[in-house]
């Protein structure tokens, strides 16, 4: 089975879903370095993130992974390792 | 004499829209918003018809980051709150934020969101429950929102006495700047048109179960049989006359001029109701006369004991035919916490335009000895309004309102 790929466009479509976008945040932008905070995302957002990736990619990430991966581009990456580890 | 709490913003989300403009010219004429449940499928229930804000979309109202952790209520709250500021011309730096405070009334908190999420909890397990289930169903979430929305650091409460509610919410608010704070947002809201609200209400026993939507909520008439339920509310901004006029506010609509609430005793227990001791107490805390009452907007139950109770209280104190009664509500519905709410920002455009809005299709009963302004809006000039309302659960609530001479 080919492992499942974790996308910063699956990242967008979750965040959107989930916790909607701030007015002033361009989300098709350049974000993969901003600080989640930065982007409009507080804690439950980042929260209900999660449980939303956990959901949809079959896999429990741990509850530290949005202190440890503040921007999009290490969460990314973050959860495609995580992935690659669950094959 | 203790300072005067003038109300300087309103802001409604009713049956007859969103804007207050739109909701006078609704309300002045008659114009009823009462129609068949659209918002689920209401077949399979023995009461069909609500008073609903067609057309709402709160994406197009709110920021997209409030959207998914609000409630249908706390939408509404949230917009009536956006215009009540604006109506106010208040900028915050106007006001330092410790001295500004919301409080709000509502029955059921977040319940439609509840509903959703249990739902899913029960179909797909707790993992598929949204997070922001954590408190977009409590009651407090309307003043919380509101609060972080336009910065209130001051005092922020809820309150919970069903349709009373909402001028119990005023009266805090009034408390509130007497102990200094210059500034409070204060109304109620409830959104029950979802299948657990509906089965809550229900439950309460007092809809009513007619299809036909002309016959379905009269009050103090004699074919009464239960009200309709409808969903919003209104939030209105008062401030102390003092730190009003300092900011530099606009004219002020009205003041809040009195209040009381009182309980009902016991089912059984052989005392009298307590509406007639609260409206007392209301009109001497506004220091006023059963004769300086221009209009009346009743609770208008429309269930045979509560009516009666009602017209009791009104005739005691003011009189067979004594003074003006209506019930506005007849064309919206009973919006629990918001209904008095809206009835208040109601009796403020009355005095302002000097209009006393109909109660719509109610023939009433002589029964009463009650002058309901019926068919159309009555020319008078309205100096007091008195409020009243009626938390199912026992609780009476009248509040004064007065032009400001």
């Amino acid at each position: 089975m080919a492992t499942q790929e974790f996308t910063v466009q699956d990242l967008k479509r979750i965040l959107r879903e989930g916790a909607g976008a701030a007015e002033a945040v361009d989300l098709d932008g350049d974000i993969l370095d901003r600080d989640f905070e930065e982007l409009g995302y507080e804690s439950l957002a980042l929260l209900e993130t999660g449980g939303r990736i956990e959901r949809e990619f079959g896999i429990e990430l741990d509850d530290e992974i949005f202190a440890d991966h503040r921007t999009p581009r290490t969460l990314v990456e973050a959860v495609n390792a995580q992935l690659k580890a669950a094959v | 004499m203790s300072v005067r709490t003038v109300i300087t913003g309103m802001g409604v989300a009713t049956p007859h829209g969103l804007d207050i403009t739109d909701f006078w010219a609704a309300t002045r004429v008659g114009k009823s918003a009462i129609g068949p449940v659209t918002r689920f499928d209401v077949s399979g229930y023995p009461a069909r018809l609500g008073g609903e804000i067609r057309g709402f979309t709160a994406a197009e109202h709110l920021p997209g980051r409030l959207v998914p952790q609000t409630d249908r209520v706390t939408q509404l709250a949230l917009v009536a709150a956006d215009r009540a500021f604006k109506d106010a011309r208040l900028d915050p730096h106007d006001v330092p934020a410790d001295d500004m405070g919301v409080v709000t009334a509502v029955t059921a908190g977040g319940a439609a969101f509840v509903q959703d999420e249990m739902r899913k909890l029960f179909s797909r397990g707790s993992r598929h429950v949204s997070a922001y289930q954590s408190f977009a169903w409590f009651n407090a979430v309307n003043s919380g929102q509101i609060s972080i929305r336009h910065g209130l650091r001051g005092p922020t409460g809820v309150l919970v006495s069903e349709q009373a509610g909402g001028l119990d919410a005023l009266a805090q608010a009034r408390r509130r700047l007497r102990k200094g704070s210059a500034l409070m947002a204060a109304g109620g809201f409830d959104a029950p048109i979802h299948p657990l609200g509906w089965a809550a209400e229900l439950a309460g026993g007092r809809l009513s179960t007619s299809g036909d939507p002309e016959r379905a909520y009269l009050p103090f008439d004699a074919a009464a049989r239960g009200h309709v339920p409808g969903e919003g509310g209104a939030l209105l901004i008062v401030e102390r006359e003092d730190a009003a006029r300092a900011r530099g506010a606009r004219a002020p609509y009205a003041e809040i001029a009195g209040h009381a609430a009182t309980l009902d005793p016991r089912p059984g227990s052989g005392r009298p109701p307590g509406l007639r001791r609260a409206i007392e107490l209301a009109l001497a805390d506004a220091a006023a006369d059963a004769r300086d009452v221009d209009v009346v907007f009743a609770d208008s139950a429309a269930t045979a004991r509560l009516d009666r109770e009602e017209a009791d209280a009104l005739t005691a104190v003011f009189g067979p035919y004594g003074v003006p009664v209506t019930a506005p509500k007849t064309m919206i519905g009973r919006l629990q916490a918001g209904g008095s709410a809206v009835d208040v920002a109601t009796a403020v455009l009355s005095i302002r335009e000097g209009l006393i809005p109909p109660s719509i299709h109610v023939r009433p009963s002589p029964d009463h000895r009650l002058d309901l302004v019926t068919g159309q809006a009555r020319t008078a000039s309205v100096h007091t309004a008195l409020v009243l309302a009626r938390g199912a659960g026992g609780f009476n609530s009248a509040l004064v309102v007065r032009a400001l001479d």
